[in-house]
């Protein structure tokens, strides 16, 4: 239950200068905040689902710690780490104090959050590059927020919840259990109102006729029929760039799609593509 | 009303339990709920599983709240708010130190908001039909300071979940997938093959020996060996199970944990060639598949096993016109029992179907069970321990 009154006073997250949210994203995360619930984040690739951890702990001006899973990570990783390797060469070069264990004893991302003297903002990126079992071995120290130090004896608890965010791109669907405790926010694409206004965050001047016909060129693109991969916002605002470099104007991008490369990588969307446009 | 709501999201599916539901109202006693939108957005986000949940989610939330247009739906919110379900361990004090308001205060905003709500009228939804309007109307404004998002027009909860914008995202299978991987998983062998790694327990056992002479022992990684071939029956009698088929399938080719891992389709058994796409296009020989795969390769076939007897025994037996098969469908079958001893037949087909006589024959071949989780655990179980060769002409020899 709610044992600090500091949550309550928080500011409320909208979004950063730099980072434009959804009115639901921002109730998500708000509500994330003051359960104290982990917020799970999905949605298509480069719709910017590691970013808004970012824009989360600059808003909140908390520090960001971040935990980047790949397919070899283990829950423990992010606890701690007794290097016994290293005990195990000074006992042999005799170079430092190898009876006090806790000096071989590193935290990983979680054991540092939870004992930090401040309220921070964990990361935990692509949860399910992980392990089928990750999630459920994080069960525990998630809901706790604390977790026992074998070799010392000792229990890692926070004071101060962290504001846990974490990412999945859907590759393994996760565990009821772990679902249950989360709060969940699937970032939608974003309609043609708030791409507009996710661009004025990045290049401010860009020239209007330009940027709605390249809107408009660009949704189309999207909504083909049997495209591999859809084109994402990171990728439109790449192509945007590319065509103001270009100097490209309005009425070329509206007659062909140049640089088309830069929206679709693979070869059959391409192929696709150009025939579809043509 | 809102345990109406509740009991809506199970019917429709979702399969709220009581820590989510204890979630939303705690959501609600620290304020975070101030009107209909809010209720929406944040229901969503603590009483769903994934996206895939979303369209049932609207669905669910429609039916509550489109039927709810002629009662008074701030007298239900009211009502709500004045019996929450107790949270044992908060008391009337303490809430009112956390949200800074007091219940009654609370209250008022609610009603405030609602009533200014009730007053916007919005020339209705087609969804929502013959009765028109939606009670709520538009609500434009963003309370509690949250930035206003990208819809420049912004749409009442009851719109948005009316616009059904999440009905791709369905998958009624999303849960069994999971599932599947979890059984398939414990098909493995471990060999150590992979790359060389520490092995700390022998360095250290070593060590010691050589009283404190560090000497470092290396081991290689262990890495899976097993092999899987999957046989699945694309024909007609399958179609109710597509989409069950279709989650095993999912689960296995998800899997990396595979040394290799190939499928094919055939068509009621198998004869002299299968096919590599559902649509039965494009084949390959049959005993291709004996030269590709070594005998230690765990095979899986997936099909009901019902067909005439004669599809099955007779040569010529085949009901396609590509493909004449001057060996019946059953001599295939011991011809792969002869080159893979490791096999198993999981059949959708509920188990008191199984004396049918091509079924039965079938089981006696290739040990046959049920397709599901728990037919599946038993057939990797089964695929797990190698089995006892039995000679090919005992089998043959059966009764058919």
């Amino acid at each position: 239950m709610v044992r600090d009154m500091s949550e309550v006073t928080l500011p409320a997250f909208e979004g950063t200068s730099s980072y434009i949210a959804s009115e639901d994203l921002g109730r998500a995360v708000n509500a994330a905040v003051a359960l104290e619930r982990p917020l799970l984040i999905k949605g298509e690739p480069g719709t910017g689902k590691t970013l808004l951890a970012t824009a989360v702990a600059e808003s909140l001006g908390m520090e960001l710690m971040n935990w980047q899973v790949k397919s070899t990570t283990r829950a423990q990783d992010g606890l701690y780490h007794y290097d016994v390797v290293q005990r195990l060469n000074d006992s042999r070069f005799g170079e430092g104090d190898i009876s006090d264990i806790r000096r071989y004893i590193k935290l990983g991302v979680l054991g540092r959050a939870f004992s930090s003297q401040q309220r921070v903002v964990v990361l935990i990126d692509e949860i399910d590059k992980a392990d089928l079992e990750f999630p459920n071995d994080l069960l525990h120290e998630l809901d706790q927020m604390s977790f026992h130090i074998h070799e010392l004896d000792e229990v890692v608890a926070a004071e101060l919840r962290p504001v846990v965010i974490i990412s999945s791109n859907a590759e393994k669907e996760l565990p009821d259990a772990f679902l249950r405790r989360c709060v969940f926010h699937y970032i939608e694409f974003p309609s043609r109102d708030l791409m507009e206004r996710i661009v004025a965050v990045h290049y401010p001047d860009v020239d209007q006729s330009l940027l709605e016909t390249a809107i408009v060129r660009f949704y189309e693109l999207r909504a083909l029929a049997g495209l591999r991969k859809k084109p994402s916002t990171s990728e439109f605002i790449d192509w945007l760039f590319v065509l103001m470099r270009g100097g490209l104007s309005a009425e070329e991008v509206a007659v062909r799609v140049p640089f088309l490369g830069t929206l679709l990588k693979q070869e059959p969307d391409l192929q696709l593509a150009r025939q579809r446009l043509a | 009303m809102f345990v109406d709501f509740l009991f809506a999201l199970r019917r429709h599916g979702v399969a709220v339990g009581s820590q989510e539901w204890l979630a939303l109202h705690r959501a609600l006693k620290q304020g975070l709920i101030e009107d209909v939108d809010d209720l929406y957005a944040l229901g969503r986000a603590l009483l769903v599983p994934g996206e895939a949940h979303f369209d049932p989610y609207d669905l669910a939330f429609l039916e509550v709240f489109r039927d709810a247009q002629n009662v008074d739906i701030k007298d239900a919110i009211t009502a709500w708010l004045e019996d929450p379900i107790p949270i044992p361990d908060i008391s009337p004090e303490a809430f009112e130190k956390l949200t800074g308001m007091s219940l009654e205060e609370l209250q008022r905003r609610f009603q405030e908001m609602l009533e200014e709500q009730k007053e916007r009228h919005d020339g209705g939804s087609k969804y929502i039909g013959t009765g028109g309007t939606s009670p709520w109307g538009h609500s434009g404004r963003h309370p509690t300071g949250i930035r206003v998002g990208g819809e420049s027009r912004h749409r009442s909860a009851v719109q948005v979940a009316a616009e059904r914008r999440f009905r791709d995202f369905r998958s009624d299978a999303t849960l069994d997938v999971r599932q599947f991987k979890l059984a398939l998983r414990a098909l493995r062998a471990l060999a150590r093959e992979g790359r060389e790694e520490l092995d700390l327990d022998e360095t250290i056992d070593k060590t010691c020996r050589d009283a404190g002479e560090i000497d470092l022992v290396f081991r290689r990684e262990r890495r899976n060996t097993v092999r899987l071939l999957l046989l699945m029956d694309a024909g007609g009698s399958m179609a109710p199970y597509a989409r069950l088929v279709d989650r095993l399938f999912t689960a296995a080719s998800e899997l990396s944990h595979w040394r290799s891992f190939d499928h094919y389709f055939f068509h009621n058994i198998v004869y002299g060639r299968v096919y590599a796409s559902i649509q039965r296009l494009q084949s390959v020989p049959t005993a291709d598949l004996f030269r590709d795969h070594p005998p230690d390769t765990k095979v899986v076939f997936v099909g009901d096993a019902c067909m005439a007897p004669w599809e099955l025994m007779a040569s010529g037996g085949s009901l396609s016109l590509r493909q004449s098969n001057p060996s019946s469908g059953f001599d295939w079958l011991l011809r792969f029992r002869e080159h893979f001893p490791d096999m198993v037949w999981l059949n959708p087909e509920r188990e008191r179907y199984w004396g049918h006589e091509t079924i039965s024959t079938i089981g006696r071949v290739v040990p046959m069970f049920p397709l599901t989780l728990d037919g599946l655990r038993d057939g990797v179980d089964s695929l797990r321990r190698r089995r006892a060769v039995v000679p090919v002409s005992m089998a043959g020899g059966g009764r058919h």
